[in-house]
């Protein structure tokens, strides 16, 4: 097998003629193509649409919760929008996003290989993503679904008449679309590493896409026959969830989130692996305690399984259950603090610059401590009482999955836009978003935490005038971050053309994906690399500032 | 590379056949772990009913047809040993022989399916298939002793015996499509014994099914009958 060593601090290779993007201009080339970094692009485009789509029934809540009246909308259309707006954000949005576009692209990338093991599976996965899509779009058009993202029984198996099993086929689909890519990932990651790629010189954007993967494969198929269940037994009155036929409710909702818990964390795991590689960058140092953090993300694909109960303190599960899930739920505090201690950690003494995607990253990280600790407020079963689907939760949960995995996938797509675009994006105005998007996001939610303290509900168009001000502020804040989410979005089109032209390493960082062109070749690389280096070797790559300018 | 260069099947973007294989085989377990958590949900919810409504679903246990299900089961199990007597032929490259046993593996599918048929039938008749026509009135166990039955929660056992039994045999639909594909590109003779992945990983998918229903069969017919 022809291979060969690159050594750690090679010199940016030129840009060839040929790579992924102009390889091939029709249609056809990228519709029916199986280069993961084409179908990462394509997965990006959608994603986006599907964020813009949710972000629009976000700001149309926002908009009507502006005043304590229903005056922008009535509780039926409310219920649909609130719907639409979790369903598309968590099925089409959160869950996809990282792994389906960074993940795609990056994954082969960062272990020396041509492709994923399976292409045209992983080509597969997101048409079920665009057929799911055009479902819920469908779904959306033609009167919605009112159960909220969560389709609790007996309401949705039983009484509301809004397209349910149409909503929950779409979500079954992009099931589906997630279980493949896991599936991919895994058999990647075991059987397509370069030689010398040991499972302790993995990046640890791989170490959290491996464990993000472990929950696709567990957890989807659960969800998928729980959706049959509800389908089944709308169609056929069949009933297994209906307490008047020997069913029981609780049992859908053990189900449900059986998968729906771990899938939080199939959102946030990719994103906590971005973040790893962004502060190993900006502070030039090797990631503090890599065995730690690295297993860390195995610890909470695996505690993640055992936490789910949670969300049902008070649907009347035995105290004992709630007790041990109570204590389960702040163990998986530890492997989360784990990683945010060693990425502080990190940061001493190390070499830190303040380029966009290290912005993100300080965002992430404080944002995901907010997160993350008002999560075991959540986690002690008498503050739970008090605060069950009040705005408190919708509080704790947007700063993980909005917070958390925003932060992560904007810090992410920042950083490697080079390798994706092979063109910089304008620095000025980037940093300009990343401080709109973390001074709007604290605007918005910060006061969600106080409205539902106070005892503001979760899922209503209208409240007492006197949460009136939270809720202007809150609405004030999405007006930001709604200008923060559009300004990356208009910069990295326009960087398509006018940015400058980027080297194939512009942020001299350690990592495979680094030591090829920008953008890469078809085939990822021209030789298959031998890794003779640790991960994060930052004190063997020579700091920017320190090399003499390449020339463009 | 030499040595694959030769060989057609072999993919651009693997180092060699080895790895493709390895790859393949890994990928076919992965899928057979997301199938048992998708059967899981549904043998969990059997498990909590089964404890919750023992007595309604011990006499509508008693309904099923034994004898049916224990000719199915050693169909199954018959039918497990032709696919791995077809990856035996597949190995040592004699392609009739493969084609034979593929042919025998789908007839076999389709046994289970026909008698499956006629089990389905007799509950439409006997209206216990859930539904407005649902009707249980046998309540007498093998002694003639009366059980105490709740004819909803005997209407849930015929449920999750639909949806599981359906859900299985939609598996076995398409396992048989499977095969049928494979015994037509065997004929073709595009399996050697230096490529047969594909035979390989339909024969696990068809063993998991078979070993769906090895505990289907006890659980739905035959652990509630204690006469």
């Amino acid at each position: 097998m022809a291979t060969t060593v690159i050594p750690a601090n090679r010199a940016p290779a030129p840009t060839p003629k040929v790579n992924y993007l102009n390889n091939g201009h029709t249609l056809k080339s990228w519709l029916l193509t199986t280069d993961h970094k084409r179908i990462a692009v394509l997965y990006l485009i959608s994603v986006t649409t599907f964020f813009f789509l949710g972000g629009f029934f976000a700001m149309l809540i926002r908009l009507e919760l502006l005043t304590p009246q229903g005056d922008l909308m009535q509780a039926d259309t409310y219920n649909k929008v609130f719907t639409m707006h979790g369903m598309i954000m968590v099925f089409f949005f959160l869950i996809p996003v990282v792994p389906a576009v960074l993940g795609n692209f990056l994954v082969p990338l960062m272990i020396g290989a041509k492709d994923l093991a399976f292409p045209r599976i992983n080509l597969l996965s997101w048409y079920l993503y665009i057929i799911g899509g055009i479902l819920i779009s469908h779904v959306m058009l033609t009167g919605g679904v009112d159960t909220g993202w969560t389709f609790y029984s007996p309401f949705s198996t039983e009484y509301t008449n809004t397209k349910i099993v149409e909503a929950g086929l779409a979500a079954f689909i992009a099931g589906f679309s997630s279980i493949f890519t896991g599936l991919n990932f895994i058999v990647t990651i075991h059987r397509m590493r370069a030689p010398g790629l040991t499972w302790s010189r993995l990046p640890l954007f791989i170490w959290a896409n491996y464990a993000t993967s472990i929950i696709m494969i567990l957890g989807t198929p659960v969800i998928a026959i729980t959706i049959v269940l509800v389908a089944v037994e709308r169609l056929f009155h069949l009933g297994i969830f209906d307490p008047r036929l020997g069913g029981d409710p609780l049992l859908f909702q053990h189900l449900f989130w059986f998968y729906s818990h771990p899938a939080v964390y199939i959102m946030i795991l990719p994103s906590m692996g971005v973040i790893s590689e962004l502060i190993a960058c900006f502070s030039r140092k090797r990631i503090f305690g890599y065995k730690f953090v690295a297993l860390s993300s195995i610890a909470i694909a695996v505690l993640g399984f055992l936490v789910w109960a949670h969300h049902m303190f008070v649907a009347g599960i035995s105290l004992y259950a709630a007790l041990i899930f109570s204590f389960l739920t702040f163990f998986i505090g530890v492997p989360s603090a784990v990683k945010v201690f060693n990425w502080t950690a990190t940061l001493y003494k190390g070499s830190i610059s303040y380029a966009t995607p290290m912005l993100y990253a300080f965002g992430f990280v404080g944002l995901f401590t907010i997160g993350g600790l008002t999560g075991l407020f959540l986690a002690t079963l008498g503050i739970d009482v008090h605060v069950t689907d009040t705005y408190f939760v919708v509080a704790h949960f947007h700063y993980v999955m909005v917070g958390g995995v925003l932060m992560g996938y904007l810090g992410g797509m920042h950083f490697w836009w080079p390798k994706i675009s092979g063109r910089m994006y304008p620095e000025g105005w980037a940093k300009l978003s990343a401080l709109l998007v973390f001074a709007g996001f604290n605007l918005t939610f910060f006061p969600q935490f106080i409205l539902g303290y106070v005892g503001m509900p979760r899922r209503y168009w209208q409240y007492p005038p006197e949460f009136q001000v939270l809720n202007v502020l809150s609405t004030a804040g999405a007006s930001i971050l709604a200008v923060g989410y559009l300004l990356p979005m208009i910069y990295f089109l326009w960087s398509l053309r006018y940015g400058p032209i980027a080297e194939a390493n512009p942020w001299h960082a350690a990592g495979l994906e680094w030591k090829t062109t920008s953008p890469p070749p078809t085939f990822n690389f021209d030789e298959t690399p031998v890794v003779t280096w640790e991960a994060y070797n930052y004190d063997e790559i020579p700091d920017k500032e320190l090399e003499a300018p390449v020339a463009r | 590379m030499e040595h694959a260069a030769h060989n057609p099947a072999l993919l651009h973007h693997f180092a060699d056949a080895q790895q493709q294989k390895n790859a393949a085989s890994l990928g076919m377990w992965l899928f057979l772990v997301t199938e048992i958590m998708f059967f899981g949900g549904m043998f969990c919810a059997y498990l909590v009913y089964r404890l919750a409504h023992f007595n309604a679903f011990a006499a509508a246990s008693q309904q099923l047809s034994i004898g049916m299900g224990a000719f199915n089961t050693a169909v199954l199990i018959i039918s497990s040993v032709t696919v791995v007597l077809a990856v035996k032929a597949a190995e040592a490259g004699r392609r009739k022989v493969l084609v034979g046993y593929l042919v025998v593996t789908v007839l076999l599918g389709m046994t289970f399916l026909v008698v499956k048929g006629f089990e389905y039938r007799e509950k439409f008749e006997r209206h216990h298939v859930p539904g407005p026509t649902f009707n249980f009135t046998d309540k007498f166990d093998d002694n003639g002793k009366q059980i105490p039955v709740n004819p909803k929660e005997a209407e849930l056992f015929f449920s999750l015996y639909f949806a599981m039994t359906g859900m299985h045999a939609l598996h076995m639909i398409i396992g048989c499509g499977l095969f049928s594909g494979l015994a037509v590109l065997a004929w073709k003779g595009h399996y050697t014994p230096g490529y047969f992945t594909p035979i390989e990983n339909a024969g696990l998918y068809w063993h998991l099914v078979d070993i769906i229903w090895i505990y289907l069969f006890p659980l739905l017919y035959l652990i509630s009958r204690h006469s």
